[in-house]
């Protein structure tokens, strides 16, 4: 048996070290998830001034305002309000948009695919960018081809994805007419089309994050190169492609995927700015409509599910971890 | 003793009486890429400073007889959508940005540094709670958590100072935590408790200038990641309001013109791109140049 995950010397640890170690990561996330939901709630509270008033906006006549005050509990004590609130959320209700008179819950959901499919657009491109030339850098180490990786994951990093966004609308829509500068076609009604709306977001998304994956590449694969079985692999005879790609990219791949997922957070931030350039409809641009609305409880509630998503994916890249390293398994 | 062995006997001697500031200082000015940075820093910094003196126009004086002008000796970078010379706005927008780098890791700095220390130096319960916290605050992506406080803040530059600022605190958090439980079980730490110190004085004196280094490289790595959070508010309408200039702001003025003024967009994009590619480089350059193993 190899080594145990920590912690797991109790009988069950001993025999299920993943559910063990599942177990002890779902407790952990109790306090920091009630952290989370505390963090949001007083978001509200940061308002100067009366968040009734705020809400109220225009309308000043006091009857409206006394309704508001009491529609959201605002005149009862804080740690009640967070109960009330809390329990909404438990329950799916994250309150209503006072723009569109919707549920936000709803909203988000018809503003979460949009920026699923762009997400899932980005990561192709950056897993194919930033794994290439990770790989490249790390084979050709100290030649030009490492000296142009790392300028580009340099690139990568302090290049502002808006400005990155403006710079590709004004080449391929202005200049050469090649792809419309703003809207979004659904991949069910065209996806022709659909991949003309979101191909340049997707890449403005898709930029940074392989930047990050580039340098991840390339020290993983640089460490994993120096191993034995990379030097048996090679003094078998087998050629330097199968050992790159067969035996070194397999070992070298599993903390640049992990490392990778905890990457959304850059990816769900540079969806706000990117959605806004190109006009596309999605979680991003929610957020920032949200703000210039004064519609609080969509902020709110965009704030919590990307919480959420973010803890949830980074269990799940915990788990991966476990699940593709044989000597964590136990 | 061969003259080569000499050699290095006699520069690790060198080594060994300088002082850890003025090598590391020695090391990173070695790296071509930090200098190029700190040059390209200090250029924009002394700009900031000095832009009243060398701005050719006022950065708020509209004038409708230049609207969007192209390049030209007048107006090297062109005018924009109300006839002001892009030029004179670039180089007072270096002050919205640096300022925005400084004012929100300093905000960062000063409230992660000491938390981070209590947590890392008592342990306990109040180090799990404050990890909690923090990994609540982790769990919100950086813009996402700056624009929510920005709104609830009400949109201006100092505003979006704090919201930034916040938002980097917990980075400093975990990063000091982390460095102050290493530290804590060294010798000379363990010596200073035996002869009597408080824990203030431990470590105020023997635990912070020890994990300066590790502190000063994430800073600087946070000036960039700042500044591009400023420039993206300041896009968004969260940050600076016009008509003051900064790069954000002109970026979304030039979004709406970009068919008839192309040049618009150029500039202050590029200020921002070479503003963090500078301080990203000198961030890269002080990690390589303070780690103990890179002698």
């Amino acid at each position: 048996m190899g080594p145990r995950l920590r912690g797991d010397d109790s009988y069950f640890g001993a025999a299920f070290p993943m559910l063990s170690f599942l177990a002890r990561r779902l407790v952990q996330l109790v306090p920091t998830l009630f952290f989370v939901s505390v963090l949001i709630f007083s978001l509200q509270h940061l308002l100067p001034g009366d968040p009734a008033l705020v809400m109220a906006g225009e309308e000043k006549d006091p009857a409206v305002i006394a309704q508001i005050r009491e529609h959201y509990r605002l005149d009862q004590p804080l740690p009640v309000q967070y109960v009330y609130w809390v329990k909404g959320v438990l329950t799916g209700d994250l309150g209503e948009s006072l723009r569109n008179k919707m549920p936000v819950l709803e909203l988000i959901e018809q503003k979460l695919p949009v920026t699923i499919q762009l997400a899932s657009m980005a990561i192709i491109i950056a897993l194919l960018i930033g794994v290439s030339a990770g790989i490249i850098s790390a084979v050709k180490k100290g030649t030009a081809w490492d000296y142009g990786a790392n300028l580009f994951a340099l690139w990568g990093i302090s290049t502002p994805n808006f400005w990155l966004g403006i710079l590709l609308i004004f080449l391929f829509s202005i200049e050469l007419g090649w792809l419309p500068a703003s809207g979004y076609v659904s991949p069910s009604e065209d996806w022709r089309g659909s991949l003309a709306t979101t191909i340049m977001p997707a890449f403005v998304l898709g930029n940074a994050i392989a930047a990050i994956l580039m340098r991840h590449t390339r020290a993983a694969m640089l460490q994993v190169l120096e191993s034995d079985y990379i030097r048996t692999a090679r003094a078998k005879g087998l050629m330097e492609r199968s050992v790159i790609l067969k035996h070194a990219l397999r070992n070298a791949l599993t903390p640049v995927i992990t490392l990778g997922a905890l990457e959304l957070g850059t990816l769900l931030s540079g969806a706000v700015l990117t959605e806004q350039i190109f006009s596309v409809p999605g979680f991003g641009k929610l957020i920032v409509d949200a703000v210039f609305n004064r519609d609080y409880a969509v902020v709110q509630g965009v704030v919590l599910v990307t919480a959420t998503a973010y803890i949830t994916l980074n269990l799940i890249a915990d788990l991966a971890y476990i699940l593709v390293n044989p000597r964590l398994r136990g | 003793m061969t003259i080569a062995t000499a050699d290095i006997a006699l520069a690790a001697e060198a080594d060994s009486l300088e002082s850890p500031s003025r090598r590391a200082l020695r090391r990173l000015l070695r790296r071509r890429g930090a200098v190029v940075g700190l040059v390209v820093i200090a250029a924009f910094v002394l700009l900031a400073i000095f832009a009243p003196l060398v701005s050719p126009y006022d950065p708020i004086a509209t004038n409708w007889a230049l609207v969007r002008k192209p390049a030209s000796a007048a107006h090297w970078f062109g005018t924009d959508e109300l006839g002001r010379d892009i030029l004179t706005r670039v180089i007072f927008g270096a002050r919205a940005s640096l300022m925005a780098g400084l004012v929100s890791v300093g905000i960062a700095l000063s409230v992660g540094v000491p938390v981070g220390m209590v947590a890392g130096y008592r342990g306990g319960f109040i180090d799990s709670l404050i990890s909690r916290i923090t990994d609540a605050m982790l769990a919100c992506p950086f813009l996402i958590l700056a624009i929510a406080l920005a709104a609830f803040l009400g949109p201006s530059l100092s505003n979006a100072m704090i919201a930034i600022g916040i938002t980097a605190t917990p980075i400093f958090v975990r990063l000091t935590r982390a460095q102050v439980m290493n530290v804590k079980v060294e010798d000379y730490v363990e010596a200073a408790r035996a002869i009597g110190n408080p824990s203030w004085r431990i470590a105020l004196f023997h635990i912070l200038p020890n994990i300066l280094p590790a502190l000063l490289v994430q800073a600087t790595l946070s000036i960039a990641a700042a500044i591009i959070a400023e420039a993206a508010l300041s896009f968004l309408g969260l940050g600076q309001q016009p008509p003051a200039p900064s790069w954000g702001s002109m970026l979304n003025a030039a979004q709406r013109f970009l068919t008839q003024a192309p040049w618009m967009a150029i500039w202050p994009g590029l200020a921002i791109f070479l503003t963090v590619l500078s301080f990203n480089l000198v961030g890269d350059g002080l990690r390589d140049a303070l780690d103990p193993r890179s002698r």
